[in-house]
């Protein structure tokens, strides 16, 4: 494994945009402009990523993509009005909710909050989690003990219960107080898939050769643990992604996540099953953008690690 | 395992007290030939949340298992919503005031006791007590000598075990004394807190609450938590409504749209209500076995009137606007998918007293008026209005759809402000801290129009969530309580509900109605105002 | 070894009081007043409110409620719901249910999301490979109420292979189907953790190695590749099962089951501390004992991983 002990790749693969990376080719091959050059050849990479650019435009600047406004519904004409399928991009494209509102515009609308809930939560997840499992994990002992435990008492609350008080302490319920409330609950998943993966890791021959050559802890954490460490934390994040977006849709039916006026898939998938029966496609639309992001996601997840793994090459 | 053998020895129960059913009646010869009256039937409901006492069951779990078990002097005949005797052969006053009551002898409790004019008196006078915590013990604050057993909150413990008002004469006659003329205090009686008890209650109260003894037409049998309870027929029951069947297995659910399931597998014979997701379905489903009627229950939004937004003379307008502006027709018709019945005023058709269109001209959808109406009263506020309702309740989309009617129509800003659970909208509620409006429900005590009335609007009264107070209402109910009959309370009360038109304090936007079901091996299901099945006259199919 | 089993066994004090007193704290924190609850939409008459509150100390400050709690809990006393029940027979009830159906669940992952898992890894990048990818796809991202209302309604009220909501929880084959929606998104997590711990693995050295000594193929799978890709899998499944045991409310209410999640809900619902806590407590206990078999399997699994 001789790409272990190079010591000129970029400081964290996992983090500084492997693009950069691809910018100084006179360098010796790192391990990020590696990965780059690899996924650029990758289909599912290319599609999964400009599905992600669409999906986040579409977060950013909703209006591009529809006229109609999403709050509006005529209840006597449109009430579960079936899709009509030809009208492409039209408000009557996808049919109309149980309040006679557009169902192609609400799913464009929606894109931002169910987003922003996923990608920051599983963002703040993995950074919080993957850090305290890590040290947990690599320094063992008294630290690992202390992580260890203080992730079970964590791990023993209900996530209704928690997700209850936390919302209840905000008084402005935003997407964001959404965010804290998920994250705050759901580091420990994380924490100890980092932890039992660093456990396995740090036995090898290559962080024991690091420490021979008198690599610091932070060198040896960063570039020669956290890379090999990180595949299982990936998988599971992209999974946990779409998780987490389907758990915003639970928390708008306890009346304690995202509300009216805010728009979001969770709050449309959960008031669509009680139509299931007469409406399916009430259900299908922003139940099937949910399914196309977390695809789009976990294949981005599946491609980068696959790329940024050494042992793989 | 622990399950399995419990499941076998209800089973058992139930075969030995049907049997024992079998024994008295000897041969079935019932009305329509093919029904089977030692055969039980299945219905829908919930975990009851207290001991089994008849004061004790505020909610439906509790409360209809206890209306099987027991009957009082009078109950609600479910053909009509009158009153009609039960234990009571008459009950006899002058004033309103002071009532001599005469029972019918004959009847038993299901431990073969007699029931006497004690077991009234003692079974009152105990759950009145503050001290026996008992959730319905205020239904007794008409009789005298009430403060002494329930003194008021921070005056200390009760004084003594026994009210002045109650006085036994013999076994078959009583006296009652209330401290001020109450009119339809009759109407009160068909209440479950005025059960009868028997002596052996008293011996040990919460024992008794896992295996209650009643006098009704059932007799229980047992009781597995969570899971069901299960109730026989009495072959010994001296009622008028003497059960059809052989008994009933409340099985719990806690999800409506599994007991649907069920009910259309036919591993459940009566349905309770039809959960929303089935509501557009079900009459199709379940063909002639579909049960659509009324129920005496209304929902409205009531506005905080204790906001400096709502108070001034000209605010009635902006909310006679707002009623304007919601098209209730179309709404129960779409969103509610006919599971309400659009309202036309404050009290519910089938209760006595029920005036059609009281609220008159303030209930019917008028866009154009609305608007010249909030503009005449000085607009909304900030030109916004929230509805407070709770999540767990299944209110969410007529709220939105409320607000949407509202907004698209007068342009006023509406959203819904949804609280987790029942208990957190009512910590808001109870401590008046809504800010604009918030959603209200009464479902009938009894079928009397004062009902609907007094006990929401009346200055003080114990429902008053918007702290309205209309001198004008106080005093119309104030005569129709000291009426000499009952018709003349009606009619005052009706009078009482033309100010409410005028100031509106609350907007009614529909009627409950029983949505419900049963299965292919029942037959005479029927569904009395309260929305309940009439569960003696129910038969099961040979 | 047995000096490390003996540690994390008192561990588990601190954790058990840490998490009593955090729960017990959240739930006081609560919004809402659970006996005036009792009333529903009708007022309560405030003597009798305060003299119930006053039954369930509920009128007492937070620290005492929890030290008179912890003092019932040391003598074996989980305390009472505000219907007056025992909450030890609220716990026992549900228990067994959700151990039931829980252990079903676990099972099908555990076989199915191994089994594919490790075909998907073995075929990495052919059809078995993509498909698997598909078929966990589906079940990650349809929501859990979705799938499991579309599974009763298709395989409970159409096809009629079983019935649509759990009668009898004692019987295994009511509970298969909950089971099945209630594991499916932890199979896939499970599928796509075994997949990618194998494709890592399989151009290990020792993998290399064992080709080389020429041991069968069946050999070098199971005992060497499958063996030192557990870790991850393991990790995961270590946390999963107390995540279903308590985590089934969706699924538990869509098939009527009687067990801890439901609950749970319940009592989250009418805010009993003392019952919530309860469970908690039961809970937790899994959990550390599943942690605690997860560190010693790392040991077996992996021989470098030792305790002293």
């Amino acid at each position: 494994m001789p790409d272990l002990i190079d010591t000129k790749s970029p400081a964290d693969p996992a983090k500084s945009g492997a693009v950069e990376a691809t910018a100084k080719p006179e360098k010796a091959r790192s391990l990020g402009s590696d990965a780059w050059e690899d996924l650029r050849r990758r289909p599912i990479f290319l599609i999964s990523a400009v599905l992600i650019l669409v999906l986040i435009v579409m977060s950013i600047a909703p209006g591009l993509f529809t006229s109609v406004d999403p709050r509006a519904g005529d209840l006597t004409h449109d009430y579960l009005r079936a899709p009509s399928y030809g009208h492409l991009f039209q408000g009557d494209w996808f049919g109309y909710d149980v309040q006679g509102r557009s169902i192609y515009a609400r799913v464009v609308y929606g894109a931002r909050a169910s987003i922003v809930v996923g990608i920051c939560v599983t963002a703040s997840v993995t950074i919080v989690g993957g850090l305290i499992g890590m040290l947990a994990g690599y320094f063992g002992g008294w630290i690992d003990t202390l992580l260890s435990r203080l992730t079970d008492v964590f791990f023993g609350i209900p996530l209704l219960l928690g997700c209850l008080v936390v919302l209840n302490a905000f008084t402005d319920r935003t997407v964001w107080s959404v965010v804290f409330a998920l994250a705050s609950i759901g580091w420990t998943q994380m924490a100890r898939v980092m932890r039992g993966s660093v456990i396995t890791i740090k036995q090898a021959d290559y962080v024991t050769a690091a420490k021979a050559l008198g690599a610091g802890t932070g060198r040896i954490l960063f570039k020669h643990v956290l890379p090999n460490a990180i595949a299982p934390v990936i998988v599971v994040a992209t999974i946990a992604l779409g998780g987490y977006i389907a758990t915003e849709a639970t928390l708008s039916f306890l009346g304690i996540g995202l509300q009216d006026p805010t728009i979001s898939w969770g709050i449309d998938i959960d008031s669509a099953q009680k139509a299931i029966r007469q409406a399916p496609f009430a259900l299908f639309f922003p139940a099937g953008m949910l399914s196309i992001t977390v695809l789009a996601f976990i294949m981005l997840g599946d491609a980068v690690r696959d790329a940024l793994d050494p042992k793989l090459r | 395992m622990r399950g399995a053998s419990q499941a076998k020895w209800v089973v058992a129960a139930v075969a030995v007290a049907l049997a024992a059913t079998a024994c008295s009646s000897g041969g079935s010869s019932d009305s329509s030939g093919a029904a089977d009256a030692k055969g039980s039937f299945s219905y829908q409901s919930t975990e009851p949340q207290h001991p089994l006492q008849p004061a004790n069951a505020m909610e439906v779990g509790g409360g209809r298992i206890i209306k099987n078990l027991f009957r009082g002097l009078v109950d609600y005949d479910p053909a009509n919503g009158k009153l009609r005797n039960q234990v009571a052969d008459k009950i006899e006053t002058t004033d309103s005031q002071h009532y001599t009551v005469t029972l019918k002898s004959g009847w038993t409790f299901h431990d073969g006791t007699p029931v006497t004019a004690q077991s009234f008196v003692d079974s009152w006078n105990w759950s009145a007590n503050t001290k026996n915590n008992q959730v319905n013990s205020n239904w007794f604050v008409d009789i005298a000598g009430y403060a002494d057993v329930h003194p008021e909150k921070d005056k200390g413990a009760p004084t003594s075990d026994k009210m002045s008002g109650l006085k036994v004469v013999d076994d078959t006659h009583f006296t009652i004394d209330l401290t001020a003329p109450v009119s339809y205090f009759e109407y009160k009686l068909g209440y479950t807190a005025f059960s009868p008890l028997p002596k052996v209650f008293f011996t040990d109260p919460a024992k008794y609450g896992e295996s209650p003894i009643g006098n009704g037409p059932y007799k229980f049998v047992s009781w597995e938590h969570n899971k069901a309870v299960t109730l026989a027929a009495y072959d010994k029951y001296a009622g008028v409504d003497k059960p059809k069947n052989g008994g009933i297995v409340f099985k719990n659910y806690t999800q409506a749209e599994a007991a649907y399931k069920d009910l259309v597998s036919d591993n459940l014979d009566v349905l309770d209500q039809v959960d929303p997701s089935d509501l557009a379905s079900y009459k199709n489903d379940l063909g002639d076995r579909a049960v659509d009627q009324p129920q005496g229950g209304i929902t409205s939004i009531a506005f905080a009137m204790y906001q400096p937004d709502w108070q001034g003379a000209d605010k009635a307008k902006v909310r006679q606007g707002l009623s304007m502006a919601i098209d209730r027709d179309t709404i129960t018709k779409t969103v509610l998918q006919g599971s309400r019945m659009p309202a036309d005023s404050w009290v519910a058709p089938g209760v006595a007293g029920y005036k059609k269109g009281a609220c008159g001209e303030a209930c019917t959808f008028n866009p154009a008026k609305a608007k010249e109406l909030i503009a005449a009263g000085g607009g909304v506020p900030n030109n916004k209005v929230t509805i407070l309702y709770n999540a767990d309740g299944g209110h969410k989309d007529w709220v939105d759809a409320v607000c949407n009617s509202i907004r698209q129509n007068t342009g006023v800003e509406c959203v819904g402000d949804p609280k987790p659970d029942f208990k957190t909208a009512r910590d808001l509620i109870d401590g008046h801290k809504v800010d604009s409006i918030m959603r209200s429900a009464w479902q009938q005590d009894y079928p009397l129009n004062a009902n609907f009335l007094r006990d929401i609007y009346g200055t003080g009264a114990s429902a008053n969530d918007s702290l309205y107070s209309s001198p004008e209402f106080d005093q119309l109910s104030k005569q129709a309580d000291a009426a000499a009959s009952i018709d003349k309370t009606t009619e005052l009360y009706s009078q009482a509900e033309a100010v409410l038109a005028k100031d509106m304090p609350a907007i009614p936007l529909w009627y409950y109605k029983t949505n419900s079901g049963y299965s292919n091996k029942v037959q005479n299901v029927k569904f009395d105002s309260f929305g309940d099945p009439v569960f003696t006259e129910v038969e099961i199919k040979k | 070894m047995g000096r490390f089993v003996a540690r994390r066994l008192l561990q588990m004090i601190p954790v058990f009081i840490g998490t009593t007193a955090l729960i017990f704290f959240m739930v006081h924190v609560l919004p809402g007043d659970q006996v005036r609850a009792m009333w529903g939409d009708k007022q309560p008459d405030p003597a009798q409110l305060a003299s119930l509150k006053h039954k369930f100390h509920l009128d007492l400050p937070l620290w005492q409620q929890y030290v008179e709690y912890m003092k019932g809990l040391f003598t074996g006393d989980f305390g009472e719901t505000l219907s007056g029940r025992k909450v030890i027979d609220v716990i026992s009830e549900a228990m067994p249910v959700t151990v039931r159906l829980a252990l079903m669940a676990f099972g099908i992952e555990i076989v199915f999301g191994i089994a594919l898992g490790l075909l998907s890894g073995l075929k990495s990048g052919k059809f078995a490979d993509k498909s698997t990818l598909v078929l966990t796809l589906i079940l990650i991202s349809i929501p859990v109420p979705v799938l499991g209302f579309v599974f009763q309604t298709i395989f409970g009220i159409n096809l009629k292979w079983v019935k649509p909501t759990v009668q009898d929880s004692t019987d295994l084959q009511q509970l298969l189907l909950p089971a099945i929606v209630l594991g499916s998104l932890s199979l896939a997590y499970v599928a796509r953790l075994t997949r990618t711990s194998i494709v890592e693995n399989i151009r290990a050295d020792y993998i290399r190695t064992a080709v080389a000594k020429g041991l069968p193929r069946r050999k070098v799978i199971v005992t060497h590749l499958l063996r030192n890709s557990m870790i991850p899998v393991i990790t995961f499944l270590g946390t999963d099962l107390g995540a279903l045991m308590g985590g089934a409310i969706v699924t538990e209410g869509i098939f009527n089951v009687k067990g801890v999640g439901n609950a749970l809900y319940h009592a989250i619902n009418q805010k009993e501390g003392a019952t919530v806590t309860g469970f908690v407590v039961v809970l937790v206990i899994v959990y550390l004992a599943a942690s605690l078999i997860v560190d010693l399997l790392y040991a077996v699994l992996d021989p470098r991983i030792r305790y002293a």
